[in-house]
């Protein structure tokens, strides 16, 4: 199965955030992934419930900053910034 | 493992023709997970310490399976597969999952089970439909298993399992770990597994798709997202705070070692005490001078002389299981991946790592977890120098003639503190190797993603600590009965041939009626005399002499053996008390002659060498099965030797100048 880039061709949005770009405690909603993602990484990704709708927390850095911990929806992930700042995100208010 | 494959009418057929076709003809369920799902405090449930372990064949993904009764007394065989999240498989244990969920039989090297349990934690049931729904392709009959619904209710979410069950289409079973009446319904379910119900038309699994179904699927059983796991956060706010995660972390290794010396030492006294009685035991009722001396000193002697390391090693099997199961080790991982990174590796590699600190077979065996090939060669080629269980019994052996055990630094005991550094030594080593190999490896290919789920933090079951350690344990023994007893039979036999008359001896000087005097002639005189000594060139630099060249060749056959072999050579001109002997033993000729032969920067020399050498004929086995040639095993092999010679001549230095 491939996965479609989700949200290719509609571009993130004008200056779009990313994930990376979160701080500890900072809520925002997936987007998509932008389009530099490798299909590997989109397909994991999705897989692990990063999914566009979903609400995503910043929920604290490794002592040596990278990687960071996110809540996703009911579970916590740590991602290294170099995938996390392929996922666009738009922060929540 | 060879089992029979299904041929291609039986895939189809769920029924007992195809189990008939099956190993012995029994019903195969497997379990489908992702990490984390508690799919192995499951599988230990079901199948209690009756586990198989093995490895599918062709590959080297470890394969557990076990039998069970279900219903009136008919046995099944379950498989555990390997977590994973989806079936597109990024790695070589997701490519099993698929391997043996093929229905059409692409593949024929697995056995395809007959039904399968498909596990869903219930505190991230959202993501974990999407595998679900995968998996309900291959047609093959699904009972959903819930677990940590207990966990579910304590963070007030909710779940009308009936309403889930029938949104799903398929039977749903929760199992709260510890608890048997969940076990018990799943049991009598799978009885019946043939009339299990299926959807009449399969979720969808185009990604577009498939989040609406989850959702729909979740509304219809009222599921009630949990709470945010306020203890967990808390936990993890003081365990991945900067300066005290860091300090615990730290604090954490260095106990884990004062533990497996403190504690295991009284053991190891009455292990050593149950031995020397066999021994006196097997001289006093043998009259036949050599047959006594082979049973008490090769067979007893030997195996006696490594078995005595066994409350060590299932002590450090304990420790890792404890800090696997309650979600510790996970942390280390995340809190490690960016040192890991200055390696050019990631956070898993360091559970790799921290795996060969049992044994570098499983920690190259773990690398089977990393998507990337380039960190698995890396890791593989560090990997062994991690401090393994068996360089635990020569390590012992040779601090505890270095150091006396009331010498202390500081609060800690000192033979403790050594053994902590040649453990940080090992792995630094280990990091710096890694980030060699991973900057000449090519670095073409695409970049997989590094992601790291983070498990609540519980409490650990008894019964998979109880099982992780019962497999390490019986490897250990399978072991000493079999490569070390062979091993220090045939040293013994070395040892002691050519044999000598009477008159020889008195020829050489030798009072025959002294039986130790004239054991030591036979083994200075001895084949194996001869080999040690003709290797002697290669070593004297470091200070090794002929006896000590002797334990390190048969350490070959494994680590441990260099115990039993010095143990040996010592019991022979002691035999009162052969640990006393080591520590008297002299060099014999040379400019040191009459010197302790092992003295400080003799047994530095020592360290260094077996923390560097790669003196273990089955990591190279498994390193060529997993590398797919030899070319990798002899790149390690001779890296590992010139590394070992070199710092071992080093150690010995700057030792020497020091004391």
């Amino acid at each position: 199965m491939r996965l479609r880039p989700i949200g290719a061709g509609g571009a993130p949005s004008l200056g779009g955030r990313t994930l990376a770009e979160l701080e500890p405690g900072q809520h925002a909603v997936v987007l998509g992934y932008s389009d530099q993602v490798e299909p590997v990484t989109a397909r994991r990704l999705f897989d692990l419930g990063i999914v566009p709708g979903i609400e995503v927390t910043m929920v604290r850095r490794a002592p040596l900053r990278d990687p960071v911990i996110f809540q996703v929806g009911d579970c916590e992930i740590a991602l290294r910034a170099a995938q996390s700042r392929h996922i666009t995100v738009e922060a929540v208010r | 493992m060879g089992h029979p494959h299904h041929g291609g009418g039986a895939a189809t057929d769920h029924g007992g023709g195809g189990a008939a076709a099956a190993d012995l003809g029994l019903t195969r369920f497997a379990v489908i997970g992702s990490p984390n799902s508690g799919k192995t405090t499951l599988f230990n449930a079901l199948t209690g310490l009756h586990a198989k372990t093995g490895n599918y064949p062709g590959v080297t993904v470890a394969r557990f399976e076990g039998r069970m009764r279900i219903g009136d007394r008919e046995t099944v065989v379950v498989e555990d597969l390997p977590g994973t999240y989806s079936l597109d498989p990024i790695s070589p244990d997701e490519q099993i999952v698929v391997d043996v969920l093929d229905t059409d039989h692409h593949n024929v090297r697995v056995d395809v089970p007959d039904a399968l349990l498909v596990l869903l934690n219930a505190t991230t049931l959202r993501r974990s439909l999407g595998l679900l729904a995968q998996v309900q392709q291959t047609g093959l009959p699904i009972c959903v298993v819930l677990t940590f619904t207990d966990d579910l209710a304590r963070r007030n979410g909710q779940l009308d399992v009936a309403a889930f069950s029938r949104a799903l289409g398929v039977p749903v079973v929760p199992v709260v770990a510890g608890h048997r009446d969940g076990l018990e319904v799943l049991r009598e379910e799978m009885a019946g597994y043939r009339s299990w119900s299926a959807p009449v038309v399969p979720p969808p699994t185009d990604p577009a798709e498939v989040t609406g179904w989850a959702e729909s699927v979740l509304t219809s059983g009222g599921y009630r997202l949990p709470e945010l796991d306020r203890r967990n956060s808390r936990i993890d706010s003081v365990v991945l705070n900067p300066v005290l995660g860091t300090a615990i972390f730290l604090l954490t290794m260095f106990l884990f070692f004062q533990t497996i010396f403190t504690v295991a030492a009284p053991l190891q006294g009455y292990v050593e005490a149950g031995f020397a009685w066999l021994g006196d035991l097997v001289a006093a009722h043998i009259h036949i001078p050599w047959l006594s001396a082979f049973l008490s000193q090769a067979v007893v002697g030997g195996i006696g002389g490594v078995l005595v390391f066994l409350p060590q090693i299932v002590l450090l099997f304990v420790l890792i299981a404890i800090l696997e199961g309650t979600g510790y080790l996970a942390r280390a991982a995340f809190l490690m991946d960016r040192v890991m990174a200055r390696a050019g590796l990631e956070g898993r590699a360091f559970v790799a790592l921290l795996s060969s600190l049992a044994c570098a077979i499983p920690g190259i065996m773990a690398t089977r977890s990393l998507p990337s090939a380039r960190d698995r060669l890396a890791t593989m080629m560090a990997a062994p120098l991690m401090t393994c269980a068996a360089r635990l019994p020569v390590y012992i052996l040779l601090v505890s003639i270095l150091l006396p055990a009331q010498a202390r630094m500081g609060p800690f005991s000192a033979r403790g503190v050594v053994m902590f550094a040649l453990y940080l030594l090992g792995a630094v080593s280990a990091m710096l190797v890694a980030a060699v190999f991973k900057k000449f490896t090519s670095r073409s290919g695409p970049q997989l993603p590094f992601y790291m789920e983070m498990p609540p933090y519980q409490v650990p079951r008894l019964k998979t600590i109880a099982a992780e350690v019962w497999t390490a344990a019986s490897a250990f023994l399978r072991k000493v009965t079999s490569i070390i007893l062979a091993a220090t039979v045939v040293l013994w036999v070395l040892l002691n041939l050519p044999l000598r008359s009477d008159a020889e001896l008195s020829a050489a000087g030798v009072d025959t009626g002294d039986e130790t005097a004239v054991a030591a002639y036979v083994i200075d005189h001895s084949y194996a005399a001869s080999v040690g000594k003709a290797v002697e060139p290669v070593f004297a630099p470091l200070g090794f002499d002929w006896r000590i060249n002797i334990g390190i060749l048969s350490s070959l056959a494994a680590r441990e053996v260099f115990v039993a072999t010095l143990g040996q050579v010592a019991a022979a001109e002691n035999p009162e008390e052969p640990a006393q002997a080591l520590t008297e033993m002299r060099v014999q000729d040379g400019p040191n002659a009459g010197r302790p032969l092992f003295d400080a920067p003799t047994i530095a020399a020592l360290l260094v060498f077996f923390m560097y050498a790669l003196q273990c004929m089955s990591t190279v086995g498994v390193m060529r099965r997993e590398s797919g040639s030899w070319k990798w095993p002899a790149i390690a092999f001779s890296y590992m030797f010139v590394l070992a010679w070199v710092l071992a001549l080093a150690a010995r230095t700057v030792v020497g100048a020091l004391v």
